[in-house]
């Protein structure tokens, strides 16, 4: 072991005589390093650039920006975020409260019941739901989702209508938050079923073979070592798919139906967000129309930009963790 | 020895319950891909013939039967393989100073957090972004090489994290070797390193091809919509598959939604070939690793 760190160490030693022979060294290094930095750089140049558009259409808007509901840069010049941020959150939200458990429980099925044979097959079967084009999501959604949704809402609505999110009068189901919010869990589900599957399948083997061989069942086994343990992977893994929903366009943009307004009711057809907004909204945009998305990206861009970090500093520190007790 | 205790019916019955469940979670989260599946294939087939893969929608009216996405399929490959040739270089060597020069540094691990930042860009905030920087500051035309920076930002961090992981899974026995023998570092990423893991990279690349061949929003916001064929990328609109389909269905007609449909298929064809053969490539590569 010694002797390996010795020798690594002398490993740029070494290429720093060898530099003097062979001229490649300093450029290759240079090139790896400012692709990196390049790298920085553009996630950089995102921030810089949409803020630089974003500010002549926040100049231009006769409206609160931040609480608005309308949404009319064109004309009269009035916009706002919140009718468009308010559905972003519902949509979002929707879809991770109906795609947790599916995904946690895809995740204990790979990991822990699924025949072993099998496991690996049936985990790509679920990557490929990723694989999936946006687009293709929101076409199912409209021709086969949306009817098929109609007589569920109804029920729902004439059941639990005294809920306020199955509350609603005239129209029920159609192009709806819950039909998006479906779509969108869908869309998440395959990446947090393959990080909680990941976290899961790290869970050490003596701390499940210890709770089995206690007289355990599978399950009080899983509850006791597996949940545990996977905790933090499973959150962060869950946020990662909250923003991959609030950024998710295209295939809302088909399913709702561009509404501007609050509200709780997700039978009823509304729903807007602001990443559909900008698919939507773009082709009829003038200059400060175009102005007005980019500002409203920018805001989306730093909400996912929030909730990617949260995520990943719970995953890092969670294999820091790890790495200290190996 | 003692008779071991029965497991009470209650316990027992929860550890069946739960595994009802955990069944029922993997079939319910099936059901909506064989759906998608089945619903693009049955619908899509109708109009998948010769005339839908050579023709564009050039004068194509309303209503009228026909017409193609010929002009889509030759954007998306020219879009797709122009975002490869601006992200792999770059993902390729930030993943080789991440992994052969960061050394776990300060400035390594700020691109390495990044880098995963990165993969959750929304899509449409990298469209946002080229139209903000491209065609709005510096005033460049609508084009299909817009589109392509837009797809190679997201195609940057898969890249990055893929090659990352395969070069890490070189031996350092390998590098050692080749020091030894008095190699430079340069020469032995490139003549040695690289090699070893190009299989893998190659894996990686077509996945990360495969996610953005389907993507919208950017192309959306940067390439815009044309119905005519324009072969080239670095001039006027151009079309892209999926925008194509996104086009077709938004419109009334039952003939568009039937061409949206055989759009989606040649599309969900394209992105599944890449990532089977992706896949086929990592398994050939590692037939012992199960999962």
């Amino acid at each position: 072991m010694t002797i390996k760190t010795e020798i690594r160490e002398g490993g740029p030693a070494t290429s720093r005589s060898a530099s003097r022979r062979s001229h490649g060294e300093a450029p290759f290094r240079f090139l790896s390093t400012g692709a990196g930095v390049l790298l920085l750089g553009i996630m950089a140049a995102i921030a810089v650039f949409l803020i630089g558009e974003a500010i002549p259409a926040l100049r231009a808007d006769k409206g609160n920006f931040l609480t608005e509901l309308t949404w009319d840069p064109n004309s009269s010049q009035v916009f706002g975020i919140g009718a468009l941020a308010f559905g972003t959150v519902l949509s979002s939200a929707l879809a991770l409260v109906i795609a947790m458990p599916i995904a946690v429980g895809v995740a204990l099925f790979i990991s822990h019941y699924a025949p072993r044979r099998l496991a690996g097959p049936l985990g790509y079967l679920i990557d490929l739901l990723a694989a999936v084009p946006s687009v293709i999501y929101g076409l199912w959604g409209v021709a086969f989702l949306v009817p098929l949704l109609r007589e569920p809402s109804q029920w729902l609505n004439d059941t639990f209508g005294w809920f306020p999110l199955f509350a609603g009068e005239g129209a029920i189901g159609g192009k709806t938050m819950l039909a998006g919010g479906i779509v969108l869990a869908i869309m998440i589900l395959p990446i947090i079923a393959a990080i909680s599957r990941e976290v899961f399948l790290q869970v050490p083997k003596m701390n499940e073979e210890a709770a089995l061989a206690l007289g355990a069942t599978r399950w009080e086994m899983i509850r006791m070592a597996v949940l545990p343990f996977g905790r933090p992977g499973v959150i962060s893994a869950a946020m990662l798919g909250l923003g991959r929903a609030m950024g998710e366009t295209i295939a809302v943009a088909l399913i709702f139906p561009a509404t501007f307004g609050i509200s709780f009711q997700i039978l009823t057809p509304q729903g807007n967000s602001i990443a559909a907004n900008i698919a939507n909204g773009f082709g009829e945009a003038g200059d400060i129309g175009r102005g007005a998305l980019i500002a409203s990206g920018l805001v989306l861009f730093i909400i996912t930009l929030l909730v990617n970090m949260a995520a990943r500093m719970i995953i890092n520190r969670r294999k820091e963790l790890m790495k200290a007790d190996t | 020895m003692t008779t071991i205790q029965h497991i009470s019916t209650g316990r027992r019955l929860k550890d069946r319950m739960v595994q009802g469940l955990v069944y029922l979670a993997f079939a319910l989260a099936v059901v909506p891909l064989v759906s998608v599946l089945w619903l693009v294939i049955s619908n899509g087939l109708a109009r998948f013939d010769m005339t839908f893969l050579t023709h564009s929608m050039r004068g194509i009216g309303a209503r009228d039967v026909g017409g193609g996405a010929y002009h889509a399929i030759i954007g998306t490959l020219e879009q797709v393989l122009l975002s490869s040739l601006i992200s792999v270089p770059i993902g390729l060597l930030t993943a080789i100073y991440l992994v052969e020069y960061g050394n776990g540094g300060r400035l390594s691990r700020a691109i390495s957090f990044f880098v995963d930042v990165m993969t959750g860009i929304p899509s449409v905030v990298a469209g946002l972004f080229v139209l903000a920087f491209w065609i709005l500051f510096l005033g460049m035309p609508y084009s299909g090489f817009a589109g392509a920076m837009a797809l190679s930002i997201l195609m940057m961090p898969t890249v990055v994290r893929s090659a990352e992981e395969m070069l890490r899974l070189v031996p350092d026995d390998l590098r050692e070797a080749s020091y030894a023998l008095g190699v430079a570092k340069w020469r032995t990423i490139l003549k040695v390193v690289l090699p070893t893991a190009f299989t893998g990279i190659v894996t990686g690349v077509m996945l990360a091809v495969a996610r953005v061949a389907g993507e919208t929003a950017p192309l959306l916001l940067t390439v815009f919509f044309t119905d005519s064929i324009n072969n080239d990328p670095f001039s006027g609109p151009q079309m892209g598959l999926p925008l194509y389909v996104f086009d077709q269905a938004a419109r009334p007609n039952d003939t568009a939604i039937d061409r949206a449909w055989t759009g989606a298929l040649t599309l969900i064809l394209i992105v599944m070939l890449l990532n089977l053969v992706a896949r086929l490539i990592a398994w050939w590569r590692s037939p012992a690793r199960g999962r």
